[in-house]
């Protein structure tokens, strides 16, 4: 080889490795969000990389929440885990249990002498991830709350005032009735229904969904979702489906192509959906309201509970990166960028301060609708019904409680059978998870 | 005499197999060997808290009736695959045989869809059969069928042995053509001059000399039916409807990775292993015995 050539050469690898010398602490952060979700997740990565230069947040798409948390467990095994991983509200249980391998919040940020301040997060948002005594484990990020989302032209076209939804379960039936009358597909649907129909519908009227506080008291919860008022819910729905008032979508998210496409004039999903519906119905086509509630069951609604997911650190990175941990973490759950979070992608503001921020901006004028969320989350003080949720093996169990609602909607099983079904097969499941984690 | 490959040294045969006995050390043995002693634990998700707890696993399996569940569908699942894939695949080759005009397209054509991967394979037949925009649903709604894999498990079931068997024609097809295209021409002309129709040529000579090939297909297929078609599950039903189409490898990838009960899901994958073993073992011993070479 030439000379010329071989001197640039090696000039060019001294240039590469003096470059990759550089005193940048990396932190890696693994979560699930994909899509347009992701873009706001790398502007924000972007923005704390930006505003210094000691550490550099590495944020890595691993695919579903399922996906990156078994990509986590591996990883953590093999000693080769991330400092954060983002963890949905179903593996809360999993996470707490996980001995040595959680390096919880409130003890992170004392160790690392950095601000942080308990009140200053939205009550049910702060209480599911916190213990009983109110230590906060991990970092609140995307939570949502489902609300209840309506079609202003398929009610148009059923005779219906577009700018009034049903504020009963009462009023949902005669609406979805007329709806059905006057030509469509279906009356309403429901995303997530564990979620929504079975554990939002208890925290809305106070009903207990496990015992020991809905398992924030221990591993010995049982299921109690087997109740009267969510018996009649189902058997209601039930009835529903045969003329196609209420039809069932599939599981997660899958409903809500039937609301897009326009099949369906009502749907309960997370408020996360509202920039895909506003994508396929337009936005002055969609209406936004709290859940439907049953007056019979309680007066009036208590609170409704989140879902999404939230920010764990893990254990066994090299004691250095925690600093950068802790300086993200607090950037994530400052005002602005957390009002900004909120704004661009529908999830609620996880801070009080944040939701101030956004109200004084003026968005939910420019935006109806978009604080209907965190109007949920704040009807009332969170009861030892409403504050959440924590069952271990809880994947499964919700995939056993989507399973008996399948059978009840294909006409198998009737509402009771299939939600005691549900709960035998839930209380095995709890039973092995303590088990295993005495 | 036999012919015999001699080496003039003594350690050279073994280190040129040196190579494939680490591949398969190190991915068949290695991993199997884990999963053998993970099933006899009972940990959390993290590893942090593992107990040893014997055969606990097995014996919870055994008590559980979702598992016979999964277990009678699995076999009715890979009976169905197995038979109609090779069915529709030999009635393919036997009329791609006889073509003259066109031949090379035609393979072309019925070639194609093994190289498509089973999860793909999973998504193109759920968008065909989807229950809002599928064409397929279009079409059947028209002649007044309601299609709708969501909530009804027999066509769910009926969708996944469509996608995996659309997937697995190809394969059968090449090696039913390779056999078919070695029968003697001489034996079938003798045949014909006797007077034998085409169905007793079929029958009685095409059919017994494609048994070689016939059998080891039918090995190919189950096993393929029981891991193969998890693409298949994975992108289209995930188990679903209320467990319609969870078949025993959909099980153990569900439990471990979802349910992260890594003990039962390895247990599991043992249980699945043997049973694989001993019909590949009883298959290998019996039937070969019927095939005519």
């Amino acid at each position: 080889m030439s000379r010329t050539l071989l001197s640039s050469i090696a000039a060019v690898a001294v240039l590469a490795s003096a470059h990759g010398a550089a005193a940048q602490t990396e932190i890696q952060w693994w979560h699930a969000m994909g899509g347009a979700l992701g873009e706001a997740v790398n502007a924000m990565v972007d923005q704390f990389n930006k505003s210094q230069t000691e550490y550099k947040v590495n944020a890595v798409f691993k695919g579903s929440y399922t996906e990156t948390l078994t990509a986590a467990v591996a990883a953590f095994r093999a000693k080769q885990g991330p400092d954060i991983v983002q963890v949905f509200e179903v593996g809360t249980a999993t996470m707490m249990a996980a001995k040595g391998a959680v390096y919880p919040v409130y003890q992170l940020m004392a160790d690392e002498k950095e601000p942080f301040d308990p009140k200053a997060f939205i009550g049910p948002v702060y209480g599911y991830y916190s213990t009983t005594d109110g230590k906060l484990l991990s970092m609140p990020f995307n939570s949502s709350t489902p609300v209840f989302y309506w079609n202003k032209e398929l009610f148009k076209k059923a005779g219906l005032d577009p700018e009034t939804p049903p504020k009963t379960w009462k009023d949902v039936g005669d609406y979805a009735a007329k709806l059905v009358a006057s030509g469509a597909k279906c009356g309403i649907t429901s995303e997530w229904e564990t979620w929504i129909l079975l554990e939002n519908y208890g925290a809305w009227h106070n009903l207990p969904f496990a015992t020991l506080q809905n398992g924030f008291g221990g591993l010995g919860a049982e299921l109690k979702f087997n109740d009267q008022p969510r018996i009649k819910l189902i058997s209601m729905l039930a009835e529903w489906t045969k003329d196609k008032r209420f039809v069932y979508g599939g599981r997660e998210g899958k409903p809500t192509a039937l609301m897009s496409s326009g099949d369906c004039g009502m749907e309960l999903a997370s408020s996360g959906t509202a920039s895909q519906l506003f994508k396929s119905l337009k936005p002055e086509n969609v209406g936004i309201a709290m859940m439907p509630y049953s007056p019979e069951v309680k007066a009036q609604p208590q609170n409704s509970i989140i879902g999404g997911a939230t920010l764990w650190v893990l254990q066994g990175r090299p004691k250095a990166e925690y600093k950068g941990v802790a300086k993200f973490l607090s950037f994530v759950s400052s005002p602005a960028v957390a009002a900004k979070w909120h704004q661009d992608t529908g999830y609620v503001p996880i801070t009080l301060a944040a939701a101030k921020l956004t109200q004084d901006s003026g968005f939910y004028k420019k935006n109806p609708g978009r604080d209907v969320a965190v109007k949920e989350l704040t009807l009332n003080p969170p009861t030892e019904n409403s504050k959440g949720l924590r069952l271990g093996n809880f994947v499964q169990i919700r995939d056993a409680e989507d399973e008996e609602l399948e059978a009840v909607w294909s006409g198998k099983k009737d509402a009771k059978t299939a939600l005691d079904d549900a709960v035998k097969r839930g209380n095995e499941l709890l039973r092995k998870f303590e088990a295993a984690n005495k | 005499m036999e012919k015999r490959v001699t080496f003039q040294e003594r350690g050279l045969p073994y280190l040129l197999i040196a190579p494939q006995m680490a591949i398969t050390l190190i991915f068949f043995f290695w991993p199997s060997g884990q999963a053998i002693w993970q099933s006899l634990l009972l940990e959390d998700a993290f590893g942090g808290n593992t107990k040893f707890v014997w055969f606990d696993n097995f014996t919870a399996l055994f008590a559980d009736s979702a598992y016979f569940a999964s277990v009678r569908l699995t076999l009715v699942f890979s009976a169905l695959v197995a038979s109609l894939g090779l069915a529709v695949s030999l009635l393919l080759a036997v009329m791609a045989d006889r073509v003259i005009r066109g031949a090379s397209v035609y393979k072309a054509f019925l070639v194609w869809p093994y190289a498509v991967a089973p999860a793909v394979a999973g998504v193109l037949w759920g968008f065909l059969f989807n229950p809002s925009v599928g064409v397929v649903v279009w079409l059947l709604s028209g002649i007044g069928i309601d299609f709708n894999y969501v909530i009804d498990g027999n066509q769910a079931l009926l969708l996944i042995v469509i996608a995996s068997v659309w997937n697995q024609v190809s394969y059968n097809f090449l090696f039913f053509l390779a056999g078919l295209q070695s029968i003697p021409r001489s034996l079938i002309e003798a045949a014909a001059i006797d007077g034998a129709g085409p169905g007793k040529r079929f029958w009685d000579i095409i059919f017994p000399l494609l048994s070689p090939t016939g059998f080891f297909l039918l090995v190919v297929n189950i096993i393929y039916a029981f891991f193969g078609t998890f693409g298949v599950v994975s992108s289209l039903t995930q188990g679903g409807p209320a467990k319609a189409t969870e078949i025993l490898v959909w099980k153990v990838y569900n439990d471990g990775f979802r349910g992260q009960d890594l003990g039962s899901s390895s247990a599991q994958s043992v249980i699945l292993m043997l049973a694989v073993i001993l019909l590949t073992v009883v298959q290998f011993r019996f039937i070969e015995r019927k095939v005519h070479y």
